[in-house]
């Protein structure tokens, strides 16, 4: 029941939210900060029970649901879901702290929102049922659609709008995907079936594999975003507040490399193979593109998002990679991503609530002035760079091996990414901190509130403790990872035609 | 007990990172120092440890956990003490101590908050650079590799409200990074290759293997490995950020970018020996790259008037001589030359920091002159390391150099010697220019207060280096003079202990013993060339030194004259050969534009996006015209259905 208790906590504290006088917001937003954190322990709970030898699902709940269709509520974690499902749970209260201060227009619909976008997410991670997956997966999108369009910056409207369609255009053809899947099973089995483990082990012709692949992908391919569907990333990101881009970033991203490793690679593992240097193709791309693009904008956000680009490169050439460092190291960079874009957009909200402006050339000279948000700044960067010692670098050197086995051309590539990364981080932080003050309006700016510290010290507590101490996180993941990898080579040697005729 | 070395200096930077701001400048300070001389004291002891142990034989091994692990890459933080390790972790807590407690004086007009975030980096510092020298394996090198990098980027940029201070250490970690890539790519295609990251692995299951004739992995493996030797330890083409670097506070630059952190690329080599070993192709390049650096820097360090500036060139001169010997195979050495090099460039960098620190900022040695009378600690310990890195004979760098020399001539790169016999004059006379110039000669005051960076109050009063300074000086002076008979060449009946101390470091395990007799047998034949070539290059070295004495002691205004005959050798030189714009033409430039207004502001939001909102627009659109269909009117759908069935009655009856 824990798992399912899981879904329904961030959706009962909504209820109660949406129960209370819009007018009471210092009670509403220490009841969804409360509501997150209780949520936060029990992923920790959830995490402290999980067999990490083991790489089956763990914690199933199976109820039928629409049993003429073969729709269940079936749910689980294994390895892989288990820490995203921990990493939801612990951005998400950061992710209230951070508009504690900046958010004051309808805090109830805000909490209420960022509530109930969190049980959508997790539902997203545990569910092994495919309909059960694409109702979560659709659920999301309308209450971070909200998230930018209310309380968003100027042109939130525009960009909530892009990101509507932009996702749902990918998320149409995945629909189709689905029903098509749980209809073949039908016409094989005699019995639609929308289970995930079921339509693993259900031999899927060539034709069936090339279209389904290309299906789920797009729909994660935009999601990720891998280049070059990623323009609708850097709007919402501008446009979204900062609880917003930090959920969206932090966690939302995910949505779609974690669905390549749960759907894409292993229902239809011949195509995947198949498809995978074209993949990586796009994922190198993104990484020097991403890196480039960076380094040239004049908006802080703007430099994030497109770091982003780059970042998620790394985690989708891991995955392309598909061998054990390869997909571990891509799970980890998830997670590392999560921590610190999560972070960096956390600070980049700090400055904007202090200055209202994000541009670069606004600042200078910060560390003077802010000495411990620039602290905090610093260890951020650095793990973003993939310093070693910090989190990103352990992901990146994992991808690197797993991608250097499967096809060195494409490590290459990657590698010009970690000089890439120190040119853009390293030039804005410079420019944002170092040297004189040289804006007047900079020279009196407060340093870090208590509630900021309390959002900001736990995301550089981990980038640190996920760098020196990565075995807790990749020893639980590994069994799944394996069997995940196994999988997806089960037919290896056997001709499957692919292309269809 | 190994794991304590790096471990102390790591405790000291925890404390004065988290309780430094409110601790008294004294304490700060000296728990650092203390830290350092504690790691020096683990380190003297592990190292009499490992003497006790049989030659041939030696090492200390803690593994402390693991890492990292998936599938079959594992990485375990394990630290193994060996010949090589043991002089480098005593160079590093040794020198770096000194450097401390040099540091406690000097910096001593920063506020505390400042002082304390200034040694909690160098003790960071000695942390990543013990953990990169006591590292087992390529990635565990690679997290002190990374972690001097960014040591240096903080202290490179301790004075952040510079600009040129905070663009030299941004300058510093990009250059780099990107001998970083290769770096990198050299050691996945090591794990690729031996299925082992760890140093001693490959050692040996290189051993039995004959080197490679024709350029293989092992070749690229190592070419791959030197590329990231030429970022770090400041070689051509990557080693403009160097000079730039002098922007830190100078026992930084004595410490990090002269003693220790920049022989880190020397030292990987060494690490990697065998491997190199079996790539005879790639250790020509380095050894050439290597002899074109000694004298490319050693150009520039001619002409330069920033005091730090002709030392920072002299250090890149110098690795290059370390190169040169690791390329000909003289591994022992190049890393005997590391060993005494730190001992007078970081003389040379503190007895610099000594003159600016009593000038009250002053670099430019054209504002220099006659301070051996008010400085005379500083004059005759700076005169010490001056002879020692000139190679006068019976001081610590005539006793490496001459066997990087005699070493180069012998392998047989007569061409490779005499760049670097060049390289030796050079050194001489720019040495020697410098020494003269700053102490020598009247004294030479700058006019325009404006640009003096502390105010004229200070040259008023000159004053030596207080004891804490003096001290660290006196010592490294001795240093210089005594670290070379470790190495005292056998043909003086010598017994050249360094090397033989080092060789199991550079050997794989099984052929040890029958490369040592091999190389006995070849080192008795040429005793007689060692001693003509020796000959010559004193000779040089005492050359460059009068040549000196006459350019800028005797005659001043020659040199002036020089220049004027040769203006456009002479431009070149003190624009440093225009490479920093060279590169910023032909690499930074053109990225920039083509990230900016090809990749962002044409492919990224013109065309991919103007995709997505044209087919945006299109759905628009369609929607609009099928609205009109939608109209609500009964008698125009009613229209529609006769209109549909009058054509498909129409089809049916003429198809």
């Amino acid at each position: 029941m824990l798992l399912t208790f899981l879904v329904l906590a961030p959706i009962a504290g909504a209820a109660i939210i949406a129960c209370t006088s819009g007018r009471r917001e210092a009670l509403i937003r220490r009841t969804a900060l409360a509501v997150s954190v209780v949520e936060f322990g029990l992923t920790l709970l959830l995490w402290t029970r999980f067999d990490g030898t083991s790489a089956e699902f763990q914690f199933i709940e199976r109820r039928a649901w629409i049993p003429a269709f073969g729709v269940d509520y079936f749910i689980g974690v294994d390895g892989i879901s288990l820490f995203l499902v921990v990493l939801t749970g612990f951005l998400t209260p950061l992710a209230l702290l951070s508009s504690w201060e900046s958010v004051h227009d309808r805090v109830k619909e805000f909490s209420l929102f960022v509530l109930a976008l969190e049980s959508a997410m997790v539902g997203v991670f545990i569910s092994l049922d495919l309909f059960l997956f694409y109702i979560f997966w659709d659920a999301m999108l309308i209450p971070m659609y909200f998230l930018i369009g209310i309380w968003g910056y100027d042109r939130r409207v525009y960009a909530a709008i892009k990101f509507i369609l932009y996702t749902m255009g990918g998320s149409v053809l995945m629909l189709v995907a689905i029903l098509t899947l749980a209809y073949y099973h039908g016409a094989v089995t005699g019995m639609p079936s929308f289970d995930l483990l079921k339509l693993y082990a259900l031999p899927l012709p060539g034709w069936l594999q090339f279209w389904g692949f290309l299906a789920f992908t797009m729909a994660f391919a935009i999601k990720v975003p891998l280049f070059p569907f990623h323009t609708w990333l850097p709007d919402a990101h501008v446009e979204a507040p900062t609880a917003g881009s930090v959920i969206l970033a932090g966690v939302l991203l995910k949505m779609g490399t974690y669905g390549l490793v749960r759907f894409a690679f292993p229902l239809f593992p011949d195509a995947a193979l198949y498809f995978a240097p074209y993949l990586a193709g796009l994922a190198v791309i993104g990484i020097v593109y991403g890196a480039l693009v960076a380094m040239v904008q004049p908006d802080l956000k703007k430099l994030v998002a497109y770091s982003s680009v780059s970042h998620l490169g790394f985690v989708a050439l891991g995955i392309s990679a598909m061998n054990v460092q390869g997909v571990q190291g891509a799970v980890y960079q998830m997670l590392n991503h999560g921590v610190s874009t999560g972070a960096l957009f956390l600070i980049v909200g700090m400055l904007s609530d202090r200055r209202h402006t994000r541009l670069i050339a606004q600042f200078g000279g910060l560390k003077k002035v802010l000495p411990k948000l620039t602290t905090a700044f610093l260890i951020i960067t650095l793990a973003s760079i993939g310093l070693p010692g910090l989190n990103g670098f352990v992901g990146e050197l994992l991808i690197l091996v797993g991608a250097f086995r499967w096809d060195p051309r494409y490590a290459a590539v990657a590698a010009t990414g970690v000089l890439l990364s120190a040119v853009y981080m390293l030039w804005m932080f410079q420019r944002v901190n170092y040297g004189p003050v040289t804006n007047e309006e900079n020279a009196h700016l407060p340093d870090l509130t208590l509630r900021e510290r309390w959002a900001l010290w736990p995301a550089v507590a981990m980038c640190i403790f996920m760098g020196v101490a990565p075995m807790v996180f990749l020893k639980p993941m590994e069994p799944s990872v394996t069997r995940l990898v196994e999988q997806v080579h089960r037919n290896q040697g056997q001709q499957v035609r692919i292309l269809p005729r | 007990m190994l794991i304590w070395i790096p471990l102390l200096p790591l405790l000291g930077f925890l404390i004065n990172t988290f309780a430094g701001r409110r601790l008294p400048k004294a304490m700060s300070g000296g728990l650092a120092s203390l830290a350092m001389l504690a790691a020096f004291g683990v380190s003297v002891v592990e190292v009499a440890a490992l003497l006790n142990q049989a030659p041939g034989g030696r090492e200390l091994v803690q593994t402390v956990y693991t890492w990292i692990a998936s599938g079959d890459f594992q990485i375990p933080v394990t630290l193994r003490l060996d010949p090589l390790s043991a002089l480098m972790i005593l160079v590093v807590t040794g020198i770096g101590f000194l450097i401390h407690v040099y540091s406690t004086a000097y910096m001593h007009d920063e506020p505390a908050p400042e002082y304390a975030r200034y040694f909690s980096y160098l003790n960071l510092f000695a942390f990543f650079m013990l953990l990169l020298v006591l590292a087992a394996n390529f990635i565990i090198l690679f997290v002190g590799w990374e972690g001097v990098g960014l040591c240096s980027y903080l202290l490179i940029g301790f004075w952040y409200q510079k600009p040129s201070a905070a663009d030299a250490g941004k300058k510093a970690f990009i250059v780099n990074r990107i001998g970083d890539v290769g770096f990198i790519l050299g050691v996945l295609l090591a794990f690729v290759r031996f299925g082992t990251l760890d140093f001693q692995r490959i050692a040996a299951a290189l051993g039995p293997l004959a080197p490679e004739a024709a350029f293989g992995a092992v070749s690229l493996i190592a070419l791959l490995l030197f590329i990231g030797a030429t970022g770090k330890s400041a070689q051509i083409p990557l080693y403009i950020w160097l000079p730039d670097a002098m922007e830190g506070p100078t026992p930084v630059s004595a410490l990090i970018h002269a003693a220790t952190m920049v022989t880190a690329g020397v030292y990987l080599i060494g690490r990697n020996a065998v491997l190199f070993t079996h790539a005879p192709d790639v250790l020509l390049i380095v050894a050439v790259i290597g002899a074109l650096t000694a004298v490319w820097a050693g150009m520039f360090g001619l002409v330069q008037t920033d005091i730090k500036r002709v030392l920072a060139y002299s250090t890149v001169s110098q690795l290059g001589y370390m190169f040169l010997a690791m390329g000909v195979g003289a591994y022992a050495a190049g890393i005997f030359h590391l060993f005494t090099h730190a001992f007078f460039k970081a003389l040379l960098f503190l007895g610099a920091g000594a003159v600016i620190h009593a000038l009250a900022g002053e670099q430019d040695l054209r504002y220099m002159g006659g301070l051996r009378r008010d400085l005379p600690i500083t004059y005759w310990t700076f005169l010490i390391g001056s002879l020692a890195i000139a190679g006068v004979p019976g001081l610590a760098g005539f006793f490496s150099k001459d066997e990087i020399l005699y070493r180069t001539f012998a392998s047989g790169h007569p061409w490779l010697w005499l760049i670097g016999a060049a390289t030796s004059l050079m050194t001489a006379i720019y040495m020697f220019r410098l020494v003269f110039l700053a102490f020598h000669g009247p004294r030479r005051v700058r006019h325009d207060h404006d640009h003096d960076p502390a105010g004229s109050h200070a040259h008023a009063h000159l004053h030596d280096a207080p004891r804490a300074m003096g001290i660290p000086l006196v010592v490294l002076a001795l240093g210089s003079i005594l670290a070379g008979y470790i190495g005292f060449p056998e043909m003086f009946g010598g017994a050249n202990w360094i090397e033989h101390f080092l060789e199991p470091s550079f050997t794989a395990p099984a052929v040890a013993e029958s490369l040592e007799g091999a190389e006995a047998a070849a080192g008795a034949a040429s005793h007689s060339l060692e001693l003509v070539l020796v000959i010559v290059s004193s000779i040089l070295a005492l050359a460059g030194i009068a040549l000196a004495a006459q350019l800028y002691l005797k005659r001043p205004g020659v040199s002036a004259r020089l220049a004027e005959r040769f203006p456009r050798l002479y431009r070149f030189l003190v624009n440093k050969g225009y490479v920093d714009e060279i590169y910023d033409e032909l690499f930074v430039q053109p990225v920039k534009s083509l990230s900016d207004n090809v990749l962002w502001n044409s492919l990224d939001t013109k065309v991919i996006d103007g995709a997505v909102n044209g087919v945006g627009t299109i759905v628009g659109e369609t929607g609009g015209v099928v609205r009109h269909l939608q109209t609500g009117s009964m008698r125009a759908y009613a229209l529609s259905v006769l209109l549909g069935a009058v054509l498909m009655v129409g089809y049916y009856l003429w198809r």
